[in-house]
């Protein structure tokens, strides 16, 4: 079917098989931020924001997005870089291969809810399975990001 | 240098940070893909051992779009091995990169090529094989002389003979060890405990799976970029399985998304080497997650059974281990690994020690192959040695805090159980002692029980590890003085996330008194870098970073000798000092950028040195670790509270990665001791074959991870660095064990405790 939407606010028009997986499709359009971890909706690395809203890129069909927006990490790099360098900071990132996944899940978090406490930070993030880190050094860079906002020192 | 200027002890970012947390493409499966690039599938075994009778390919490939399927009739004869180890490799080769011969379900039956994904599935469903289905040796306890042989061709091969293998008797590798009369000394103990230990084999789960693409370079060699540790062994190891020279092959690895040891193996790599070398065009393969869990390289499954001798007043005199290891079909780091249960374990009582004995046999069975995974062997002694000193302790009444400072390591000491090598640096009582003060041992070893009825408890454990396997492992760098007074630090050691590109930096940033900003680095390339064995053995921060010290000291002569020329003042007469060459009374000085300058107009002096560095000994880092938890025993879950660890890591040259790995780790540790389960069905498929079945830890179960430093100086090391990558996995098993034990008066010697066991069960 030809399937038209919005990636990261610019108009795409290609011809896909409906069931594809949205995260084959955007891959497959040079989105290469989306990654794949486990193919059944359990590890939150193929998260991307459909309609604003974060969704597992490889539980929805290509389909779905017809007629959609769809922001990637691509699109959204500006505002990822107001917070990420405090996850940097705790070396948080390490080999970086779930970074994406979270980081667009926070984007999704602070646009709904911009002063989180901590365990609404762990709550919303509770998706997003990482291997490296323990996960503690990022809800550390995310607290660390909310408290220079407050204090004015971004 | 100016102390606060300084990159070592410094938490700086990794200098790949905002590449990886910004989503650049920069692992295999996001670089471009050349021109052509054939998909890889492998079909794989229905059985967990079996022959193929017959095998018919030709509907498959009349499937368009399919290019090739190859079978065990295409491949090369030669048996290798996919560890990736120093050779000649105390593995044995075993393997054929397609073997009529199926060992496990998941074993590769053909190899297809397609020019798309879907002709390659399509190609999966059309390869007729008619098998004849084996009896299969399913519980490694019945391994041993079972009539069934997972390895009875004769061409199974050990290079090295001391590894003790005997195939015929489904032995992989065996060994025996000790000193002193562990029997005499166990008989004149006042308490002797005995318990077997049992810990499965759990999988490494790198977010990303295993991949591997090929392409040919502009001189026609054969190109592979692989999410591998260990570059130059894969470029061996590929040589050896295709039966091509090592000349016509480069390795190259980009980013990394976390190894763990399982890219230690070079699980995926083979296989599209080969379908490129036969078809002569680009290829790529990349593991499902069911793949990685199915047929990856997990941790050893092992039975442990100690012994431990001691007296009323708490004095452990002798340790004996028997362990039974299960390698799986292949034998990838299996003598290795079995021989870390005691070397790595045994060697924290050292005080009062008498006598050890240990004695191990690694068997074949038909399950996948294990390999590598953080802590290696040493995870799977420590909880069995750990959880016996508690309940030791516990028996004794005595304090398992004092037990272990009256039994612990010190330094200076001469540890007969690890290679009779000397605790060079050992601060684990202080590790001990500060994390009981931090945690608040006193206060939260009582176990408490809470007005809603649930527990609260507390349980610990120390640990060990190395920093290199002693006189093998080879890490060099390579520096060169760059434009502006810059300098390129060239590795063959891989960063898979852990930060060592960063840590590396930092150590020539301190040795050039340089702004990190001017150090560039890159690695791993077999054509490139100089010589590394590889990441692993948690040598990188030791080993390699001792190299690039070398490196260092060495080009900074060089850039004298240069200066020397330049200011006609003997080299002697100079001194080097904050990235310049300056005269000993500092009225001349020639920067490092004018010496730059200086070296690539009309010089013969290179400004580029590279230095190689081994050590004799493997100098341990040191850990303890404790945990609260709250138990419910209506329904046997444990919720985590706090988990507290002190690692004596030496010098940390970077705090915040140095804590990073610590918390990582423990996590990790976590998953093992709780969650993380593998089952096989009666007829050898894992049940928990997905991530929705094999659970690790969700950011909801980890409690709040505390982790400090109690450093000791390890003078062998960079800037008295030792090791953390691997000890930090090694506290969280028999910690959690103890902590349960406390809440419910079982002892749970097998893993994981999963809430249904601790309701149900009586305990091991």
């Amino acid at each position: 079917m030809e399937i038209k939407f919005l990636l990261n606010k610019k108009p795409v028009s290609l011809e896909a098989e409906p069931s594809m997986p949205l995260i084959d499709l955007l891959r497959s359009l040079g989105m290469k931020s989306v990654k794949c971890g486990c193919e059944n909706t359990v590890c939150g690395l193929c998260t991307v924001l459909l309609d604003e809203v974060p969704v597992l890129s490889c539980s929805v069909p290509a389909a779905r997005a017809d007629g959609h927006s769809v922001m990637t990490l691509e699109g959204l790099k500006a505002e990822a870089e107001e917070f990420v360098g405090f996850i940097a900071d705790q070396g948080a990132d390490q080999c970086g291969f779930c970074n994406p996944g979270y980081v667009m899940n926070t984007i999704a978090l602070l646009r709904e809810n911009p002063d989180p406490t901590d365990e609404e930070i762990r709550e919303y993030l509770a998706g997003n399975l990482c291997r490296c880190s323990g996960y503690e050094g990022q809800v550390r860079g995310i607290r660390n990001y909310l408290n220079a906002k407050k204090e004015g020192r971004l | 240098m100016n102390e606060e200027k300084r990159s070592v002890g410094a938490a700086v970012r990794k200098v790949d940070s905002m590449q990886l947390l910004t989503g650049q493409p920069v692992y295999v499966d996001d670089l471009p893909e050349p021109h052509g690039c054939l998909v890889v599938k492998l079909l794989r075994s229905p059985h967990a051992n079996a022959m193929i009778e017959e095998i018919d390919a030709s509907a498959a490939m009349q499937i368009p779009g399919v290019v090739a399927v190859f079978t065990y009739k295409d491949v090369p004869a030669e048996r290798y091995t996919e560890a990736g180890q120093t050779y000649p490799e105390t593995s044995p080769h075993d393997r054929l990169i397609l073997d009529r011969h199926l060992r496990h379900v998941g074993d590769p039956v053909a190899l297809i090529a397609a020019e798309n994904e879907d002709a390659a599935e399509a190609a999966l469903d059309a390869v007729k094989v008619k098998y004849t289905v084996l009896p299969a040796v399913l519980d490694f306890h019945t391994a041993m002389d079972n009539e069934t042989l997972v390895h009875p061709e004769d061409d199974w091969h050990a290079l090295c003979p001391f590894t003790g293998g005997d195939p015929k008797r489904n032995i992989c590798a065996s060994g025996v060890e000790g000193e002193g009369d562990v029997e005499k000394v166990l008989s004149e103990c006042d308490i002797v405990l005995e318990h077997p230990f049992h810990i499965k084999a759990v999988n490494q789960v790198p977010m990303e799976t295993f991949r591997t693409m090929c392409d040919f370079d502009s001189n026609g060699r054969l190109h592979i970029t692989s999410s591998t540790q260990i570059v130059f062994h894969v470029r061996r190891i590929v040589a050896h399985a295709l039966g091509i020279p090592k000349t016509s092959i480069v390795v190259e690895k980009p980013r990394i998304g976390g190894g763990f040891g399982a890219k230690q193996t070079a699980v995926s790599e083979v296989y599209p080497a080969f379908v490129s070398w036969m078809t002569k065009r680009p290829s790529k393969l990349v593991f499902t997650r069911k793949e990685s869990l199915e047929a990856g390289s997990p941790r050893h499954e092992m039975e442990l059974t100690v012994r431990l001798g001691a007296m009323r007043d708490g004095t452990i005199r002798a340790i004996d281990m028997n362990v039974l290891s299960n390698a799986g079909a292949y034998g990838e780091h299996s003598w290795a690994i079995a021989g870390l249960t005691a070397h790595k374990s045994i060697p924290l009582y050292t005080s009062g020690l008498e006598a050890f004995g240990f004695k191990f046999n690694v068997v074949y069975t038909n399950r996948q192959s294990s390999g590598a995974y953080r802590g290696f062997g040493a995870t799977q002694g420590m909880f069995a040695v750990e959880s016996t000193v508690n309940e030791l302790a516990d028996k004794l009444g005595m304090d398992p805090l004092e037990i272990r400072l009256k039994n612990s390591v010190k330094e200076g000491a001469m540890m007969p159980a690890y290679y009779h090598e000397t605790a060079t640096s050992c601060n684990l009582d202080g590790c001990l002692e500060k994390c009981a003060e931090q945690f608040g041992w006193k206060e939260k070893f009582p176990v408490r029980v809470m007005p809603d009825g649930k527990i609260r408890a507390a349980g610990m454990a120390m640990t060990m590890q190395g920093s290199c396997i002693s006189g093998i492992d080879v890490g060099s760098a390579t520096v060169r003085l760059d434009d502006g007074g810059s300098y390129c630090l060239m590795i063959g050691a891989a960063d898979m996330g852990t930060g060592c590109d960063t840590i590396l930096s930092q150590i020539l940033s301190d040795c050039m008194e340089c702004p990190l900003e001017n150090i560039t680095i890159s690695g791993a390339n077999t054509d490139r870098s100089p010589y590394d064995s590889g990441s692993y053995a948690s040598s990188t921060t030791f080993v390699t970073g001792k190299a690039v010290t070398m490196a260092a000291e060495e080009l900074i002569e060089k850039m004298k000798a240069l200066a020397s020329k330049i200011l006609g003042i003997p080299a002697e007469q100079l001194v080097f000092e904050k990235n310049a060459v300056y005269t000993q009374d500092h009225t001349k000085c020639i920067t490092a950028a004018e010496l730059a300058d200086a070296s690539m107009n009309g010089n013969e002096i290179p400004m580029e040195v590279t230095r190689s560095h081994t050590n004799p000994t493997s100098p341990p880092p040191f850990m303890a670790g404790m945990v609260e938890i709250e138990l419910d025993p209506e329904t046997g879950s444990v919720k985590i509270l706090n988990y507290n660890a002190v690692v004596d890591c030496g010098t940390v040259i970077n705090p915040a990665l140095a804590r990073i790995q610590a918390e990582g780790g423990i996590v990790q540790g976590i998953g093992m001791a709780l969650t993380e389960d593998i089952n096989y069905d009666a007829k050898g498929n894992l049940s928990e074959n997905s991530l929705m079945k094999y659970r690790i830890p969700t950011r909801l179960e980890t409690g709040r991870l505390h982790v400090d430093f109690a450093p000791s100086y390890e003078a062998m090391g960079p800037f008295g660095a030792k090791s953390i990558g691997e000890i930090v996995i090694n506290t969280p098993a028999p910690a959690l064990a103890h902590a349960i034990y406390r809440a419910t008066g079982k002892w749970f010697r097998s893993l994981p405790i999963t809430p249904e066991r601790i309701v149900m069960e009586k305990g091991d």
